[in-house]
């Protein structure tokens, strides 16, 4: 499928301990996907894996983003291929401020030579600044430095905003936001949403999918997807718990 | 910030670009004064000068400490050793006197400094440009009204016969030949460099520049520079160094004396971006009179191995002396750099910020040094050191050094040692940067701080050069 993230038979391990276990999962563009599953069940490094982390191995499985593979490619190439990662804990980089990442992120995936609209760059940032309710000033602050967990959540959806890529994979981006925060950054990547972009967010909780509504939700354990459904299983996981799920899987 | 950064991004278009610096054409030169280093090469370079016979017997005294003084090894690094002195040439030159227009520099000399940008940064930001090719100065001028203002610009040579009144008092007296083994060679073969004097109350707005180039192999470099401002005046000296890659070793020794006089200003700007295989060994000093500033800017991110502890004595009552340095080590370099601040009379301040990053198998040293005698009052000293390590073999070490006597005197020393983690690697990248320009990025947000304090040009220039020196550091 050219327009989609088609993920098939992922194995993955940290050292010798494998944590995707035969893992599939197909976003089409246009859509959003929830993942939703119990600690541990190996949600970040799925995430990580796509992005190329060295410090996860690849044993076998395939991830085609709009048909090109993209396991084995530096971070940065998937990156500039069109895979954004909103990190569940974003690094801090003292002394490179939000306003010069980004702009290195954006030059990044410019032809070299071709000139930097400066002007523009910094209307369209502050612009989304302002929808996100950022403080301007954020702009000359260090990258995640000093940052409460929910600015940080933020500016990871900034930088989405910013940099427009095809699949965009957030990792519990609503972790640490307070009620107002968890709207403004759904309306953020709600805005975001259309034909030519694909979704998987990653959460604990159903609340955060009341507002980015998904167009499939599925539950995540020891590895790979176990059940896949809409919308209504992200509530009835919360009504049931994860017993539910292990139950099923001990009868399946 | 962002506006600062803007304004960086207009002024790329008129920087010069060290990072050129490997390339060179092939020469001849009219002078030579052979390989190897003895009485009669000392003889032979101050015979091509026609310089006076006290002169001469400075340089041959020197000649004589050289040889009697032993090699620093001890303290720093046994690498001095491989400096082999008996294969190096001391004195190449194509002529004895500097032109003053572009046009009338030779032509591939010419075509190096052109390749280089020094004539067009001339052109749209300096006050002056003099310009070394291996011992002599090839070129030198000044703007007009800076000269009808009674500013000299020009070398050892011409300032010690034409001016005699006003360097001789100082010339080797902040540096005397004896201050240590370099010293001593450079005040033996010494050539090239910068004399300037601006008179009482004249502030030059503008740079004055020189650019040093190596272009021969086996050869040391020894320029000698000597700035004088007098009471009341103020002045920017800023020098950029390069040479191809060579195969064998060669030296650069510079001896550089600032003396700054009652409530004067000087600030003086270095980026060293010479090849992997230059010894860069250079002695710098200024004193400071009543009410006076010295700053050194000083800016490693060349050479093979560089020992330079640029200082200032406090001479005056009120005096402040203050340095900013950033090294950078990258695989197989050593970069021993410091600062000294001897604080001589009441009320005196200096400031010490270095910032060093190692990457690879570099390694960075700081060595400073404040001393604050018992009897003074109210001088403050504040020390800062900041390493960067950008993975497990870089090495960095501190040697403060400060001796702080008497209660009413203050003292502030800071260190820190940070690594860029492999995690903030991935984050950069995620975003869709190079490994290489992560690294940049993650040290240019380190020394950032320090930069803003840099005149505007060399700002741009130095964090060009870091992105160079990173992006050849991954594989
Ligand atoms: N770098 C690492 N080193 C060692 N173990 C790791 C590493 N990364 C992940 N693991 C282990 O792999 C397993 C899966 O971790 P992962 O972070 O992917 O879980 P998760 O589903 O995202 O959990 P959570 O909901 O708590 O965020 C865990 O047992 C974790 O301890
Ligand atoms: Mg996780």
């Amino acid at each position: 499928m050219p327009d989609s993230l088609v993920i098939k038979n992922l194995n993955a391990s940290i050292g010798e301990r494998p944590i995707l276990k035969d893992f599939c999962l197909t976003v089409p563009k246009g859509e959003v996907h929830a993942i939703m599953g119990p600690n541990g069940t190996g949600k970040s490094t799925l995430s990580k894996v796509l992005a190329g982390h060295p410090d996860y191995s690849v044993q076998s499985g395939s991830a085609l983003l709009d048909g090109e593979e993209i396991l084995g490619l530096e971070p940065d190439v998937v990156a500039r291929a069109g895979l954004f990662l909103a990190f569940q804990y974003p690094s801090e980089i003292p002394g490179v401020t939000i306003a010069n990442f980004i702009r290195a992120a954006i030059v990044a995936r410019q032809a070299k030579g071709t000139p930097f609209d400066a002007k523009a760059y910094y209307a369209e940032l502050y612009a989304k600044m302002d929808a996100l309710k950022m403080d301007r000033k954020f702009t000359a602050r260090f990258v995640n430095e000093g940052f409460s967990g929910g600015e940080k959540k933020r500016c990871e959806i900034l930088q989405l905003m910013m940099l427009k890529p095809k699949y965009a994979v957030l990792d519990e981006t609503d972790s640490g936001l307070d009620i107002d925060a968890l709207r403004i950054v759904s309306e953020g990547v709600n805005a975001m949403r259309g034909p030519d972009t694909g979704f998987l967010v990653i959460t604990h909780y159903q609340r955060l999918l009341e507002y980015i509504v998904p167009d499939r939700v599925h539950i995540m354990w020891d590895g790979r997807i176990v059940h896949s459904g809409g919308k209504e299983l992200a509530l009835e996981l919360e009504a049931k718990g994860y017993d539910w799920v292990k139950t099923e899987l001990a009868t399946a | 910030m962002a506006e600062i950064d803007e304004n960086l991004a207009q002024r790329e278009a008129i920087e010069v670009d060290r990072s050129k610096g490997d390339f060179k054409y092939e020469e001849s030169y009219a002078f030579d004064a052979g390989i190897g280093l003895s009485p009669s090469v000392v003889d032979y370079i101050s015979q091509v000068k026609a310089e006076e016979p006290w002169i001469r017997e400075f340089r041959q005294k020197a000649l004589k400490i050289f040889e009697g003084l032993p090699m620093p090894t001890h303290w720093a690094t046994t690498d001095l050793d491989n400096i082999k002195f008996e294969n190096i040439r001391y004195y190449l030159a194509k002529g004895q006197k500097a032109v003053r227009t572009w046009e009338e520099v030779p032509d591939d000399v010419k075509k190096t400094f052109e390749r280089l940008g020094i004539p067009e940064s001339e052109r749209k930001f300096l006050a002056g440009v003099e310009a070394q090719f291996d011992s002599e100065a090839v070129y030198s001028r000044m703007k007009e009204e800076l000269e009808k203002l009674g500013v000299i610009f020009c070398g050892p040579t011409e300032g010690l016969r034409d001016h005699p009144e006003l360097f001789r008092k100082w010339f080797g007296k902040v540096i005397p030949a004896g201050d240590n083994k370099f010293a001593a060679l450079n005040s033996a073969v010494f050539s090239g460099g910068s004399f300037i004097y601006i008179p009482k109350g004249v502030k030059v707005a503008q740079p004055l520049q020189a650019y040093f180039r190596i272009n021969a192999e086996n050869f040391g470099q020894f320029e000698r520079t000597l700035i004088i401002a007098d009471e009341g005046s103020e002045v920017t000296y800023m020098e950029g160094c390069t040479a191809p890659k060579f195969e064998t070793a060669t030296l650069h020794s510079a001896v550089v004396e600032l003396v700054a006089l009652k409530g004067a200003k000087i600030q003086y700007v270095t980026v060293q971006n010479w090849s992997a295989n230059v010894f860069n060994l250079v002695t710098k000093r200024g004193v400071a009179e009543e009410g006076a500033e010295v700053r050194w800017i000083d800016c490693n991110i060349g050479s093979r191995l560089t020992m330079k502890y640029p200082g200032v004595v406090l001479r005056g009552k009120g005096a402040r002396g203050e340095v900013l340095s950033i090294a950078l080590a990258n695989d197989g370099q050593h970069q021993d750099t410091g600062a000294k601040m001897i604080h001589a009379a009441d009320d005196t301040t200096s400031n010490i910020i270095a910032k060093s990053i190692s990457v690879g198998s570099g390694r960075s040293t700081y060595r400073g040094l404040v001393h604050i005698p018992k009897t003074l009052k109210n001088c403050r000293n504040n020390t800062e050191c900041d390493a960067l390590l950008i993975n497990e073999h870089s090495r960095t070490d501190t040697y403060p050094a400060i001796s702080v006597r008497g209660q009413k005197n203050s003292v502030q020393h800071e260190a820190s040692v940070s690594k860029v983690s492999a995690e903030q690697i991935f984050y950069m990248m995620q975003r869709g940067l190079s490994e290489g320009e992560a690294m940049s990025l993650a040290v240019n947000g380190f020394v950032n701080d320090l930069v803003k304090e840099f005149p505007m040009e060399y700002s741009v220039e130095l964090k060009r050069l870091i992105e160079l020196q990173m992006e050849g550091s991954v594989g």
